[in-house]
C-alpha cells in the first residue's frame, strides 16, 4: 500500500532565490522616457548624417544648423512671441471644441434623438476638410481670431466626439447596470461612470483632437496669413520660408515638433499614468 | 407559503419577456411569491427559466409585461440603491476607485450617509469580509474571490432592503466557492440581512437558502416553493434527499416533453 508523503520545508532556507534584483540593462529597458529618448537620438543622427552627407542647406539644414536657429529665434523673442500667438489660439479653440463634443456626447448617451443627432453630424461633417471651411469662416467672422477658433472648433469637436461615443458605447453591460443601481442621475451617471469607463477612448480622442488643432492652426497660417497682423508658428515658417531662411523654416517645424512631445510627455502621458495605468485599463 | 401581510417583496403573476427583432420571447410566465424579511430566498432552476431575468426584474431593469412587483408596498419601477445587486461577473467595480472608494461610493451617492459615516461603514465592512489589506487597491490588483468579497461588502455596506444576487460565485473556483458560501452564511447569521440569490447549483441552493423557489424551463414557471429547510444542513442525509427530491421535481417533470 502506499503511504501519505509529508515534506517539511525550513521556511528560512533558499530565500535568495524567491526574489533577486532586476539586472541593470533591463532596468534602464524598461524605462519609457529613457527609450523614447533614444528613439529620438537615432532619428537626430539620421537626419544630422544625410543632411551633411546632402550638404545643401537651402534644401536640408543640417540639426546642428536648425538648433542655432532655434536657438537664436528663441533668443530674440520672436519664436516665443510666435508659439504664445499660437497657443492662444489654439487652446481657445481646442477647449471650445472639447466644450462642445462634451455636451454632445453628453445628449446622445442620455437620448435616442441625442444619440442619432451626434451619430448624423459626425458623420456628415468630419470629412470636411477645416481648411475648407476658412474662406467661409473669414466671410463670417472676418480676419482674425474669431475665424481661427472656428475652425479649429470644427477640427476637434468631432473626432473628439466621435472616440468618446465610441467609448461610452463599449462599456460593459455590468458596469452599466451597477451604476443604474445606484440610483444616480443622468448627468452623474454620464460623469462618474461612463466617463472614468471610457476613459482610455476620451483621452485617445483628445489626443487625436489635439493634433488636428495643431495641424489646422498651423496650416490655415500658411495658406492665409497673418491674422490682424500678429502671426503665429505657421505665419513664421510661411515669411521665413519667403525670405528662404530655411534653417528657421526647419525651427518653426522643430518648434511645432517639441511642443508636440511637450505635451504629450507632460500632459497626456501624466494623466495616463494618474488614471488608466492606475486602475489597470492600459497596458504599458 | 410566507403570509403576504408582512412580505417586504412581493411578486404577482409577473410575465417577462424578451423583445428580439424577430420573435417575443417569454422569459418566465405569471411567477408569484413572497420574501419576508430576514429570508434567504433561492430561485433555482435549470438555464432558461428565466431565474436571472426575475432577479433583473426585481432589480428594476426589467418591467414586466403582466403582473406586479412590490418592494415594501411601493411598485418597483427602476433601478436603486435601495436593492443591491451582486453579478456574477468579475468587472463590476469600478476599476478608477479602490476597494474602499466603490464600497463608499453607492453610500455617498444616494444621499444616505455622509462622507465620514460612509469611510466608518466602508472600513467595518471591508473587515467584515476579510478585505483589510487590499482597503486601499485598486480591483485590477484582486483576485477573483476578492472582487466578490468587495461586491458582497459594496450591497451590505449601503444597507438595502433587499441584496440581490445573481449567481455571485458561479465563476469563482470550487474552493473559494465554498469558502465564500460560508463566509455569506457567517454575515447573514450575524446582520440577518434578506437575501435574495440565483444559482442552478442544486448543493449551493440548500446550503444557503432559507427557502427555495423551484422553475421550470421555457418559460419559467413555478414548479415548486420549499420553505421547511431549517436544520436541513446538520442533517446530511435529509439533505441528500432534498438533492434528490429537487433534481426530481426538476427534471423529472421536463423527461416526458422530451419523449414526445
Amino acid at each position: 500500500m502506499r503511504q501519505n508523503i509529508i515534506i517539511d520545508i525550513d521556511p528560512n532556507a533558499r530565500l535568495d532565490i524567491a526574489a533577486r534584483p532586476v539586472p541593470w540593462p533591463r532596468r534602464l529597458y524598461a524605462n519609457p522616457t529613457l527609450r523614447r529618448l533614444l528613439v529620438i537620438a537615432v532619428l537626430g543622427a539620421v537626419w544630422q548624417g544625410y543632411a551633411t552627407w546632402l550638404h545643401n542647406p537651402l534644401l536640408v539644414p543640417t540639426l546642428s544648423e536648425t538648433a542655432q536657429a532655434f536657438a537664436e529665434g528663441m533668443l530674440s523673442g520672436v519664436l516665443p512671441q510666435r508659439v504664445a500667438i499660437s497657443l492662444r489660439t489654439l487652446l481657445i479653440g481646442y477647449g471650445l471644441g472639447v466644450a462642445l463634443a462634451a455636451v454632445l456626447t453628453g445628449l446622445a448617451a442620455t437620448s435616442l434623438m441625442g444619440n442619432s443627432l451626434l451619430e448624423t453630424l459626425t458623420s456628415m461633417l468630419n470629412p470636411l476638410p477645416a481648411i475648407a471651411l476658412l474662406p467661409l469662416a473669414l466671410l463670417w467672422f472676418g480676419v482674425g481670431n474669431g475665424s481661427l477658433v472656428f475652425v479649429l472648433l470644427h477640427s476637434v469637436t468631432w473626432v473628439v466626439a466621435m472616440n468618446t461615443h465610441a467609448g461610452f458605447q463599449a462599456v460593459s453591460q455590468t458596469l452599466r447596470m451597477v451604476g443604474r443601481n445606484y440610483g444616480l442621475n443622468p448627468v452623474s451617471y454620464v460623469l462618474r461612470i461612463l466617463v472614468p469607463a471610457a476613459f482610455p477612448s476620451i483621452l485617445a480622442g483628445l489626443k487625436i483632437g489635439w493634433a488636428f488643432a495643431w495641424r489646422t492652426l498651423v496650416a490655415a497660417e500658411l495658406v492665409f496669413g497673418a491674422s490682424s497682423g500678429k502671426g503665429g508658428l505657421g505665419w513664421y515658417i510661411f515669411e521665413n520660408k519667403n525670405e528662404l531662411e530655411i534653417a528657421n523654416v526647419f525651427a518653426g517645424l522643430l518648434t511645432v515638433i517639441l511642443i508636440g512631445l511637450a505635451v504629450d510627455s507632460l500632459v497626456f502621458r501624466q494623466i495616463e499614468k494618474r488614471t488608466l495605468r492606475r486602475w489597470g485599463m492600459q497596458a504599458h | 407559503m410566507a403570509a403576504s401581510g408582512n412580505a417586504l417583496l412581493g411578486l404577482e403573476d409577473v410575465t417577462l419577456c424578451y423583445a428580439t427583432s424577430e420573435q417575443i420571447v417569454t422569459a418566465t410566465w405569471r411567477v408569484s411569491f413572497d420574501v419576508a424579511q430576514g429570508d434567504r430566498f433561492i430561485l433555482l432552476g435549470p438555464s432558461g427559466c428565466g431565474k436571472s431575468s426575475l432577479l433583473k426584474a426585481v432589480g428594476g431593469y426589467m418591467t414586466p409585461t403582466e403582473g406586479h412587483i412590490t418592494l415594501k408596498g411601493q411598485p418597483v419601477t427602476r433601478p436603486g440603491p435601495d436593492r443591491m445587486m451582486v453579478f456574477q461577473e468579475f468587472d463590476q467595480l469600478l476599476p478608477w476607485k479602490t476597494v474602499k472608494q466603490n464600497i463608499m461610493f453607492p453610500m455617498v451617492m444616494s444621499g444616505k450617509y455622509s462622507k465620514a459615516e460612509a469611510a466608518d461603514r466602508a472600513d467595518f465592512y471591508i473587515d467584515k469580509v476579510h478585505l483589510s489589506r487590499a482597503r486601499n487597491s485598486f480591483p485590477h490588483t484582486l483576485s477573483g474571490g476578492m472582487k466578490q468579497r468587495a461586491a458582497i461588502a459594496r450591497g451590505m455596506a449601503t444597507e438595502p432592503d433587499i441584496l440581490l444576487m445573481d449567481e455571485p460565485f458561479a465563476a469563482l473556483d470550487s474552493l473559494t466557492r465554498g469558502q465564500m458560501q460560508d463566509e455569506l452564511l457567517a454575515l447573514w447569521e450575524e446582520t440577518k440581512f434578506t437575501l435574495m440569490f440565483v444559482t442552478h447549483s442544486i448543493t449551493e441552493a440548500l446550503k444557503i437558502g432559507s427557502r427555495i423557489l423551484l422553475l421550470s424551463a421555457h418559460p419559467g414557471r413555478v414548479r415548486a416553493e420549499l420553505n421547511d429547510l431549517d436544520g436541513l444542513r446538520d442533517n446530511p442525509l435529509r439533505s441528500k434527499a432534498m438533492e434528490a427530491d429537487i433534481y426530481h421535481l426538476l427534471f423529472g417533470q421536463a423527461a416526458p416533453a422530451e419523449v414526445e
